[in-house]
């Protein structure tokens, strides 16, 4: 026998004036199995709310259906007053009849039928709800960032600093990211290794923090506040524990000649090396493609020079598994390269542009390179070619970005700022030398950005010519640049000694390969999508994993230290939890009927279907069936609906609430 | 200051079976727009429209639906990622069988309504109501919800026969 209360809501006069809810009320009263109807002004307002707590306790309801506004506006407050009367906040249901009828009809008469409707279907719904009882599952407080950039290193720091334990994951031998690679900054010209390498030894330094580089994730098991990550640490052929960072290995190794992919192929190194200088850490890595040991079994003489005997050429892959409770992604960007076109990539190339063809074309990295104190040249600026000063530099502006026939629709937002800053850093060092700019929009917002970008066209001269090139050709020693200026709408020629491109931002490689391992989405030219582009701008749908930084989109530093902190904030609130309570909407196999087809495990989004053996007392195996795990069950149900044999159910949706929800028709 | 109620021969009840996140939200914001539409429409929420068994559609039609709707997150936008890829292969599936068994398809709607879309709610609930009017009252599935009395089981003699003789 159930005891349904039926609240009717009048919202002031946003129900009242179209529906008759007193009409709606008794109408509720005469349904079979409501024992209590009324209406009030405002339900949730806290008279509202007594008068409801009031009559679960008076009446002994044990279901009640609130026609008022959306569930998704207050759910949970009615939830919440049902609960403080005792009752199981999942007997409460919301009967939708202002946004989706008082709001959206006019006439008096229909409103108000369809209202009665919508009421009865909840009425019989409530009837086959059940009690639900909130999951806790508990949290491992420790976290892992994915990625030892500027966004991984300040994500890393500030939840170290909070007392947790963070595991900081680096593909490459050295933290640092692009950052490192920078001359200056934008707006304020400070040098990047000024205010990066501090920050790269506070993360080798503090206590709370395992710093895995030279490593790469290799699988992501388990959920929120209970994922099981597998890393694998590449064979660095040196030990780490050994090694005292002296170089003597890298100055005797004979193979000298390998590019330098630091220095954007400007310089060389050593097949034994640590990346720059500033290192964190301070231990060589052995290329083995490139290492004579490896190629040939003869050399050794980083072996021989090692005086703490750290060179281990046997060393194997490891494979460590890291417990934590939340992931940072933190993977950065990659420029899109027209030398070199990613393998199925959808952007077409700018073969035009003689990118990796003429030596004195560079994208911008490389010329930061060559700003750079730390850089190849020491900070001077030359051409890579023949070492000469440039007099004339062409800066080319949204080569890549923004261009849609060419596969990238979107601004890669940074170009603008950093050419600005290229053609000041160039001025500052070479003062007879003349920068232009071809673009076709300045797009400067942010804190001190335009002035920036106005210092660099009214003080220092660079000349912004309005147009795109169409031509780029090597002629002589110089790089001949022609375009238009369509201000003033004349062709323009211009015989550069050194072109730069602004070539668009993209992720990181294999961006798409680690989304899946972290079951995370991601958009068509493989950013990483957030849960809500305004709201849930750091969380993945996926609860636990969080991102900071350029492999969501474009972004420069400001915004990335901005982010990262958000979503190291985010992990901290998850932290400050022993346990974690979410709703109980997931599915529920029913092992008697279970045939372990596991189709539902095909379709289920989250991997959240397991096979489990149901075994005797003796330990044999009976049979095979499907286990639904509650900690990773997002509730969207699709098993449910695919399941041949109707085994699987999901709690708050179940078959039969829906049925009786049609069958009140 | 109400529309004066026009007069229809028929008015058809239209179910619509949407998901939680994207059109119920829809249908939200065409009410905070206070943009209106027929009243013929009753909303059932999912979570998921991953979640909707084809089940759920005959049942509606079986007891008095004269259109039935289906709304979504647009491909690529699911809340779990995938579900609403699921929802539309078994749909395609069940249009076929729906047609097999004699209902006219233009009973059924499936789309695709974002939370952003208010406007386009109105458009669907609209356009399938006025539709739904013209085609008239779905009479293929009256005389069997007549006949079945629904107990929670199917309790034909033939049924019964089968059961029987298992």
């Amino acid at each position: 026998m159930s005891r349904i209360g039926v609240f009717v809501c009048h919202c002031g006069e946003n129900i009242s004036r179209t529906v008759d809810v007193e009409k709606v009320a008794a109408e509720a009263a005469r349904l079979p199995g409501v024992a209590y109807a009324t209406d009030y002004k405002y339900m949730c307002s806290d008279p509202g709310q007594s008068l409801l707590k009031k009559a679960v306790a008076e009446q002994q309801l044990d279901g009640v259906v609130v026609a008022a506004c959306s569930p998704r506006m207050h759910e949970k407050t009615f939830r919440a007053a049902a609960k403080a009367a005792g009752l199981n906040p999942f007997l409460c249901e919301m009967a939708n009849i202002r946004e989706h009828c008082s709001w959206v009809h006019e006439n008096r008469e229909e409103a108000t039928a369809k209202a009665s409707d919508i009421v009865a279907m909840m009425v019989a719904r409530v009837k086959k709800d059940r009690k639900l009882v909130p999951i806790t599952v508990p949290v491992t407080k420790r976290a892992l960032v994915i990625g030892g950039g500027i966004a991984g290193i300040q994500a890393a720091l500030d939840i170290a600093d909070a007392g947790h334990q963070v595991v900081l994951v680096e593909r490459e031998p050295s933290i640092g990211g692009h950052m490192a690679q920078l001359s200056e900054t934008f707006p304020t010209l400070d040098c990047s290794q000024c205010i990066m390498t501090p920050k790269m030894v506070d993360v080798a330094n503090h206590p709370n923090i395992t710093l895995h580089t030279y490593a790469e994730i290799e699988n992501v098991d388990g959920y929120i506040g209970n994922f099981q990550v597998t890393v694998r640490k590449k064979a660095r052929s040196v030990i780490e524990e050994k090694c005292t960072g002296c170089g003597i290995c890298s100055a005797k190794c004979p193979q000298k000649k390998i590019p330098n992919t630091f220095d954007r192929q400007l310089g060389t190194r050593p097949a034994i090396y640590v990346p720059f200088p500033q290192a964190v850490p301070n231990t060589p890595v052995i290329d083995r493609e490139n290492c004579t040991w490896f190629k040939s079994g003869k050399c050794g003489v980083c072996q021989k020079v090692c005086g703490p005997g750290a060179i281990d050429y046997d060393q194997q892959d490891q494979l460590l598994v890291e417990p934590v409770g939340a992931i940072v992604v933190a993977t950065g960007f990659e420029l899109y390269s027209i030398a070199e076109k990613p393998k199925g990539s959808p952007i077409k190339g700018y073969g035009e542009f003689g990118h990796g063809k003429i030596p004195d074309v560079i994208d911008g990295l490389t010329f930061e390179r060559l700003a750079s104190a730390s850089g190849p040249t020491g900070g001077k600026i030359v051409r890579p070619s023949d070492g000469r000063e440039p007099k004339e530099v062409v800066f080319i502006q949204c080569v890549g970005s923004r261009a849609r026939e060419k596969g990238i629709s979107y601004c890669s937002k940074i170009c603008c700022m950093y050419t600005a800053k290229h053609t000041m850093l160039y001025k500052h060092k070479v003062h007879d030398g003349q920068a232009y700019v071809f673009f076709m929009d300045a797009r400067t917002p942010g804190k001190n950005y335009d002035e920036f970008w106005r210092r660099a066209v009214e003080e220092e001269e660079a000349v912004y010519i309005r147009g795109m090139v169409s031509r780029l050709y090597q002629k002589g020693d110089k790089v001949v640049v022609m375009g238009s200026d369509i201000a003033v709408g004349v062709q323009v020629e211009i015989e550069a000694d050194l072109v730069v491109l602004a070539t668009a931002v993209q992720p990181r490689p294999g961006a798409d390969t680690l989304a899946q391992k972290l079951g995370i989405s991601y958009d068509k030219y493989h950013f990483y999508s957030e849960a809500h582009a305004k709201l849930k701008p750091v969380e993945c749908a996926t609860a636990g994993i969080y991102l900071a930084g350029a492999c969501q989109g474009p972004k420069d530093i400001p915004d990335t230290v901005s982010q990262a902190s958000a979503a190291a904030a985010k992990v901290m609130t998850l932290f400050a939890k022993n346990e974690l309570e979410r709703e109980p909407i997931v599915a529920k196999v029913n092992e008697k009927n279970c045939v372990a087809c596991l189709a539902c495990k095909k379709v289920c989004p989250y991997g959240a279907v397991e096979e489990k053996e149901l075994r005797d007392r003796q330990g044999n195996l009976i049979r095979v069936v499907a286990y639904v795990n509650p900690g990773v069950c997002g509730g969207c149900g699709t098993c449910q609906a695919t399941c041949p044999s109707k085994s699987v159910e999901l709690d708050g949706y179940t078959d039969e609430q829906i049925m009786a929800m049609i069958e009140s028709l | 200051m109400h529309a004066e109620k026009q007069q229809h021969a028929f008015e058809p009840k239209i179910v619509a079976f949407v998901c939680t996140w994207c059109t119920y939200a829809g249908a939200d914001l065409a009410g905070t727009s206070r943009l209106q539409y027929p009243a013929n429409i009753r909303v059932v929420k999912f979570p998921c429209t991953g979640r909707i068994d084809p089940v759920f559609i005959l049942r509606a039609f079986q007891k008095g639906a004269d259109g039935v709707l289906v709304s979504g997150c647009h491909p690529g936008d699911c809340h779990y990622m995938a579900g609403n890829f699921h929802a539309r292969r078994r749909f395609a599936a069940f249009r076929q069988l729906l047609d097999f068994i004699g209902v006219d398809l233009n009973r059924l709607q499936f789309s695709w309504v974002s939370a952003a879309e208010g406007g386009k709610w109105v458009d669907v609930a609209t356009e399938l109501t006025e539709r739904v009017r013209e085609l008239g009252p779905l009479r293929e599935f009256a005389a069997l919800e007549a006949e079945e009395h629904w107990s929670g089981a199917l309790a034909t003699p033939e049924l019964q026969e089968a059961y029987n003789s298992i």
